[in-house]
């Protein structure tokens, strides 16, 4: 559990709950905060029993010297981080920035998508291509209404903005994709897609960009150890070669990147992963009885 | 004394003392350490078949040319203490030296006594040494005169910490920095606990902050700020860059991204330094494979497949292309796999990793080798023997063929890189940039714990050089022969007068 004694570790200075899946965690780390630039992740490991886990950076304040992530409780550990990472606790590790900042070129008119998890890392690129000069037409995919998040904050830094729900609750119907077509069909002159989210989806927008040539570029985030090019797990099959998304991306090409590859090597850890799962399903069930026993 | 009569080979106890080890077949199954180090009585034993010749090849043959002879003579003396302050005066970690050092290939290689009869145990000793140390509590903490000088170490291994230590001796306020959440580097992540314990890492690192160095764990030299930061910006007078090689090489045959396919570093990282092997005390995965096929037969080879048998594999196999007497692992090591069941194949070499439909590994198609002649590295080049194909089942596949420079100083730096992509240094190993060294894996290539130690102690002595620090490598010690004559190396006829140099 995340340690609320002071001390050591990394503090959580807020908390926004999005959904019952999706939540914020600032954390003070002004060294971080200032040399983070967009398209950059950070491991993060919760307590010293926990595993080291790879997430991009949602979002950083130079002058609060803060830097802030956007998890899904999707696994063990983001769901226990859901649990237990309050505002005052402290996280065991943080390292960062890691990873090749995203190119952020002299784009006139630039696509930002944003599906689940990927809407808040699109945020830093869809703000810098903002001050940079570009036209931002930002696109986010959520599944309904409900989940919707940080609207304001794109409307802010996009001159346009298309939401997209699955069921049409918000913005229009359907897909990001969806969107995509919509936006390519007002604009021709689209120069750059920036695309992140879940692998399919990224797939899924390289494909709805290539008969138009656009120039479209994913953030992969395969299981990882270190985040430092040392343990290999991350190797991606970009065109013909392999590359480790750790210290060689985590932006591709995405007219390159091998997805079915990306996905079949995500599963890699399904079954102890079920397995931890499970039993922290079983330990919050006990004690849920208990506190209802006491 | 009297008893100075030379000692001859035929003098001395004939065999090797032997160190009690774990039975093969019980430790095949636990972490726990395999070699138990020595008794006290065979350490005494031990150190009588020192010939204590004049000519000391050892001491050369060590790439920190620790005092052999010396501190062997202390140990046969029973002054265990002194014999710790003969090695510490070199050498920083000598419960890590002891048990890791390729002894063989260094000072047991050219010891007086191997040329016909086993070489005297140089690595045993020093392992029960550093052991005592530990266990005593000892620790040669020297006076230290602070300097104003701030040393900045990036990369917490073996390199960085023998840098740091010197550094420190020297009197600069000296940081490391680590980018995991622990100190240690491949003595935490690689070498597995059963060669080399956690804790006695851990205690080795308590010492050196007792000579004031600080760890930062956490932070990522490069990302988070720059080695050009550190010199301009951080106020470090001087920057030392030992942070490996650690870009693990993989073959480049089809089905290497099959799941089931993982690098050793990959697999030791998570068995050692996360505990997947506690899982699920500890939360990070690790499917253990059944039907292991590892490739390579280094040192590092040698710990994953040890490390699948500890984790439950059924058989582990391991595949190299030249033969038994070109494996580059440590003798001992080799030796060790062998008892414990690991099935080397030799002369062989992957050409495809099969796939069982659902993207997991089924088997590996191997080919047979023939050793050619010598290529540039003076060993016998292997060949594939044509249609010798064959395949040989399993689920996990381990490389463990190498590594490549890790990219990340070079791609946040402007320090200039060798064609390789390692950091280009002079013989003092300083780099492009005034006042950075590089030493260990990140500037020679994968390497030996004791190569990178020596390495981070010439980076210090060139820093010392840099910043006009005088040499602390000397220690000063009263000569006995000559104490009666001198007080402080100074003759007692003189003592009381000022000596006075004159200008000419």
């Amino acid at each position: 559990m995340p340690d609320a004694t002071g001390g050591a570790g990394f503090e959580i200075v807020a908390r926004e709950d999005f959904s019952d899946v999706t939540y914020l965690l600032e954390i003070r780390h002004p060294l971080l905060a200032k040399a983070a630039r967009p398209g950059q992740f950070v491991i993060v490991m919760p307590h010293e029993h926990g595993e080291r886990i790879p997430l991009t950076i949602a979002d950083f304040d130079r002058d609060r010297g803060t830097i802030t992530l956007v998890i899904q409780a999707v696994g063990k550990t983001t769901r226990e981080m859901q649990r237990d990472c309050r505002v005052g606790t402290r996280l065991f590790a943080l390292v960062g920035p890691m990873g090749i900042p995203s190119h952020i070129g002299r784009a006139k008119k630039v696509l930002c998508v944003g599906g689940g998890l990927g809407v808040a890392p699109v945020y830093p690129q869809a703000r810098a291509y903002k001050e940079s000069g570009a036209y931002v037409i930002g696109v986010l995919g959520f599944r309904n209404r409900d989940l919707v998040f940080w609207e304001d904050k794109f409307r802010a830094c996009c001159d346009e903005l298309i939401l997209c729900t699955d069921d049409g609750s918000a913005g229009i119907k359907g897909l990001v994709t969806e969107g995509i077509r919509q936006a390519i069909e007002k604009h021709a002159d689209i120069d750059e897609c920036v695309a992140i989210g879940p692998p399919v989806m990224m797939k899924g927008c390289a494909e709805a960009t290539r008969p138009h040539k656009i120039r479209t570029i994913v953030s992969l985030n395969p299981v990882m150890v270190d985040g430092t090019g040392m343990c290999g797990g991350c190797r991606v099959k970009i065109g013909d070669r392999v590359k480790f998304a750790c210290v060689d991306g985590p932006d591709f090409d995405g007219h390159l990147v091998d997805f079915d590859d990306l996905m079949f090597r995500l599963q890699r850890y399904k079954a102890t992963e079920r397995e931890a799962s499970d039993r922290f399903n079983e330990g919050c069930r006990l004690r849920s009885q208990a506190d209802a026993a006491s | 004394m009297a008893q100075k009569k030379k000692k001859t080979i035929r003098m001395i106890p004939q065999a090797r003392t032997p160190m009690r080890e774990q039975d093969p077949l019980a430790r095949a199954r636990n972490f726990d350490e395999v070699n138990c180090g020595y008794q006290i009585e065979d350490a005494l034993l031990e150190a009588e078949r020192c010939l204590m010749c004049p000519d000391q090849p050892c001491v050369r043959g060590c790439p920190v040319n620790i005092a052999i002879p010396d501190f062997i003579a202390k140990i046969t003396e029973k002054d265990f203490r002194g014999a710790y302050d003969v090695i510490t005066a070199t050498n920083l970690l000598p419960a890590v030296c002891g048990r890791v050092c390729p002894q063989e290939n260094q000072c047991e290689g050219v010891c007086t006594v191997g040329e016909s009869l086993e070489p005297v145990a140089i690595g045993r000793l020093e392992r029960w040494v550093g052991d005592r140390a530990i266990k005593e509590g000892w620790s040669n903490v020297p006076y230290i005169e602070r300097n104003a000088f701030r040393i900045g170490i990036v990369g917490s291994g073996p390199a960085g910490m023998a840098c740091a230590a010197d550094m420190a001796k020297a009197g600069c306020e000296v940081i490391v920095y680590e980018a995991f959440h622990e100190a240690g580097g491949v003595l935490k992540y690689g070498i597995p606990d059963f060669r080399l314990p956690n804790p006695v890492v851990d205690a080795e690192i308590a010492k050196l902050e007792q000579l004031g160095v600080r760890f930062e764990c956490n932070t990522l030299v490069g990302r988070l700020f720059t080695i050009e930061q550190m010199v301009d910006e951080m106020g470090f007078h001087a920057v030392f860059i030992g942070t490996g090689a650690g870009y693990p090489s993989f073959m480049g045959i089809p089905g290497e991204s099959l799941n089931g396919v993982l690098s050793a570093n990959e697999l030791l990282t998570r068995c050692n330094l996360m505990r997947a092997r506690d899982f699920p005390n500890f939360d990070t995965p690790l499917q253990p494979g059944r039907q292991v096929a590892v490739i390579g037969a280094g040192n590092t080879a040698m710990d994953a497949m040890r490390v699948c048998l500890r984790l439950g594999a059924e058989h582990v196999r391991c595949l190299y292309r030249r033969g038994r007497a070109e494996a580059p692992a440590r003798a001992e090591e080799l030796h060790h796999a062998e008892q414990e069941g690991i099935d080397f194949h030799w002369l062989v070499s992957p050409v495809e990793i099969l796939d069982d439909g659902q993207r997991n590994v089924r088997a590996v198609r191997c080919v047979r080798m023939v050793l050619g002649e010598p290529d540039e590295s003076g060993r016998r080049r292997p060949t594939p023997e044509p249609g010798s194909e064959f395949e040989i089942e399993a689920d996990m596949v381990v490389y463990a063929i190498g590594t490549n420079a890790n990219p990340i100083i070079g791609q946040t730096s402007r320090l200039k890189l060798d064609k390789r992509g390692y950091i280009a240094t002079d013989d003092d190993l300083a780099t492009s940039i005034p006042g950075v060294f590089a030493g260990g894996d990140i500037v020679t290539g994968a390497a030996t714990v004791i190569e990178a130690m020596g390495a981070g102690r010439r980076a210090a002595r060139g820093m010392k050089a840099f910043l006009g620090l005088r040499d602390t490598d000397f220690v000063y010690q009263e000569r006995p022969d000559v104490a009666a004559a001198t007080l402080f190396g100074i003759d007692r006829a003189e003592h009381g007068y000022a000596r006075v140099r004159l200008p000419r």
